[in-house]
């Protein structure tokens, strides 16, 4: 259990690295992957270990991978957009979309 | 061989060195598919079929001692990878399709395992078109990412209406429901969805857009020698891999009168093979634009009336 | 098994760490994806083989679409040139440090109990079961978010509406695409 929990915590923390310190759009959502690759990792942990009886954490593992598709194609629209506005794909510009 | 502990032993998984004997039937059945293939064409171009029959063992022998092309700024290990990615991922598919009552492992999600086996496809053709730092070879990759998009959902669907009819992802159950009636004939929207998708998935006529002509070979334009013959070896084991599972998802698998099982399921095969690149060579090839629109508007809504049959039965 | 785990692990972090390091854009996503299949192969482990195995198939499949939206979108997507793209590496190195730290000395000090109930002969019936029983609101919100992510995204992403295709009062017959579709729409 230790061991698994080892490892979703460093996927998180890279994760977390990558999402706030890229600039790139499609960079921070590897971050973003990565973090919810994490919270898959300790979900079976935790339905492995401590509550196998119960489907719950194989849900929180069914959410997870919604939430990661959901998060792709909306953050490439978001990324599309943007570039068709100012034909870059940086965050650090892009404080408004309205233009 | 260890034989699963299931009441019906329906199928027995072998030990590990039953993977030789399907690595062989393999390469067996990719040769044979070729050397239709070819057949086919030299009759139509009025050549000799007799010497069009052997021209697989040809293209291996020259394929074997030709050289390997190196390209300008070559992105060398996602590109020499492709083609050792397809063909492991080839073989992997068709872990799970057994041969007779023999299956070489029996998961049990078999069916999604198959299903993410041929995915990896995508990857091995995108990096074979990325690689070499070549525009006809990008331009084919892109080709077939866009109609992988197109197939995989009425090929999901089809496979979960198997799978619906059965009520188990495995494929030992799946052939075990068939012992009454096969699927093909309660099933056959998904039936012919699934040929159709065998086709697209392994890029061969008529959805070979992403490797033909009108690109210099498209994705595998810029392979030679061992690579090219890793790379078109894995595409025909691809194919012969979903040909071969056809036969426990919607052909009953080994069942059938007078033969042993695993003969029935080697018949069963041959056919399915023999159809598919008889289609492909009956058809031309299928843009990707137009099998975009018809594969969202009218496959998808077909699959999913056929899924809703299936289940209206099943309950 | 303990071996086949710690294997996975290790190259699941190296290739999430490989991620941010490399310079090709290319190489990121198949990093990434790399990273993706070999945390899997960890939840293979704990028995959970349709959550596993569906988990490498979602990825791959995202993977190839993710990389076609980094070449086209990535100023260096061959990593022909050696580039760093980052702001305030240093805080962010800060952050996720602390957060490493304060996880892994929650995982390795918490005395997890361990549990006394039986696993399940068939976790895969039991999230089906699961989903269409209790957990059916999570299905449905599940479908409602797939809903409307599918028409968020085709709204921010298309440039043409319903008027430049069919024109001022949508009385176009045929749609004005650039390409024509397989059924003549």
């Amino acid at each position: 259990m230790t061991e698994y929990l080892l490892l979703a915590s460093a996927l998180f923390s890279i994760g977390l690295y990558g999402a706030l310190s890229q600039q790139s759009i499609v960079m921070i959502m590897m971050g973003l992957e990565l973090m919810i690759n994490a919270v898959i990792v300790g979900g079976a942990a935790f339905w492995y270990y401590n509550a196998p009886e119960r489907p719950d954490g194989q849900v929180v593992i069914v959410v997870a991978i919604t939430a990661m598709a959901a998060e792709m194609a909306a953050g490439f629209a978001v990324t599309t957009a943007i570039f068709r506005a100012r034909d870059v794909d940086m965050t650090d510009m892009a404080a408004d979309l309205k233009d | 061989m260890a034989s699963l502990a299931t009441t019906d032993a329906v199928i027995e998984t072998t030990a590990w060195w039953g993977a030789l004997p399907l690595l062989a039937l393999l390469c067996l059945f990719a040769f044979a598919a070729t050397a239709f293939d070819a057949v086919l064409a030299a009759r139509t171009a009025g050549r000799s079929t007799r010497s069009a029959a052997l021209e697989p063992l040809r293209t291996v022998a020259g394929l074997l001692v030709q050289q390997r092309r190196r390209t300008l700024a070559a992105d060398r290990l996602l590109w020499r990878g492709a083609g050792l990615v397809l063909l492991v991922a080839a073989v992997l598919a068709s872990g799970v399709t057994p041969l007779g009552r023999w299956a070489v492992g029996d998961l049990d999600v078999g069916v999604v395992w198959f299903n993410a086996m041929e995915i990896v496809a995508w990857a091995a053709v995108w990096l074979a078109g990325w690689g070499p730092n070549s525009a006809f070879s990008l331009v084919g990759g892109y080709r077939f990412v866009a109609q992988g998009l197109a197939y995989e959902l009425p090929h999901m669907f089809a496979l979960t209406t198997v799978a619906i009819g059965a009520g188990s992802l495995r494929v030992a159950d799946i052939v075990g429901a068939q012992q009454d009636l096969w699927f093909v004939v309660w099933m056959p929207v998904a039936f012919l969805v699934y040929l159709v998708s065998v086709l697209a998935m392994s890029f061969s006529r008529p959805f070979d857009q992403a490797t033909s002509s009108d690109l210099a070979g498209g994705a595998t334009a810029e392979l030679s020698g061992v690579d090219r013959l890793m790379f078109l070896a894995g595409q025909r084991v691809l194919l012969v891999s979903g040909a071969a599972m056809a036969v426990p998802l919607f052909l009953g698998g080994g069942a059938g009168p007078l033969l042993p099982d695993w003969s029935w399921s080697l018949v069963k095969t041959a056919a399915v093979l023999a159809l598919l690149v008889y289609a492909g060579r009956r058809m031309p090839t299928i843009r990707i634009e137009r099998f975009m629109e018809v594969a969202w508007l009218v496959l998808v809504p077909a699959t999913l009336l056929q899924a809703l049959f299936v289940s209206i039965v099943v309950i | 098994m303990d071996v086949v785990f710690w294997v996975c692990a290790v190259g699941a972090v190296a290739s999430g760490v490989a991620v941010f390091r490399v310079d090709s854009m290319a190489r990121a996503t198949f990093a990434l994806l790399a990273s993706f299949v070999l945390a899997s192969v960890t939840v293979l482990l704990v028995d959970l083989t349709y959550l596993g195995i569906l988990v490498i198939l979602m990825m791959v499949m995202e993977m190839v679409i993710m990389v076609v939206f980094m070449v086209m979108y990535m100023m260096n997507p061959a990593g022909l040139m050696p580039m760093t793209m980052v702001h305030n590496k240093k805080g962010a190195l800060v952050i996720s440090v602390a957060t490493f730290a304060v996880l892994a000395a929650g995982s390795v000090l918490v005395d997890w109990p361990a549990t006394k109930a039986s696993r399940p002969a068939d976790p895969t019936m039991a999230l089906g079961e699961a989903l269409m029983g209790p957990k059916m609101l999570t299905m449905v919100v599940l479908g409602l978010a797939l809903f409307a992510t599918i028409v968020a995204t085709v709204v921010l992403a298309t440039h043409r509406g319903r008027y430049d295709r069919y024109g001022d009062r949508l009385d176009r017959k045929r749609p004005d695409d650039p390409v024509r579709g397989g059924l003549g729409r």
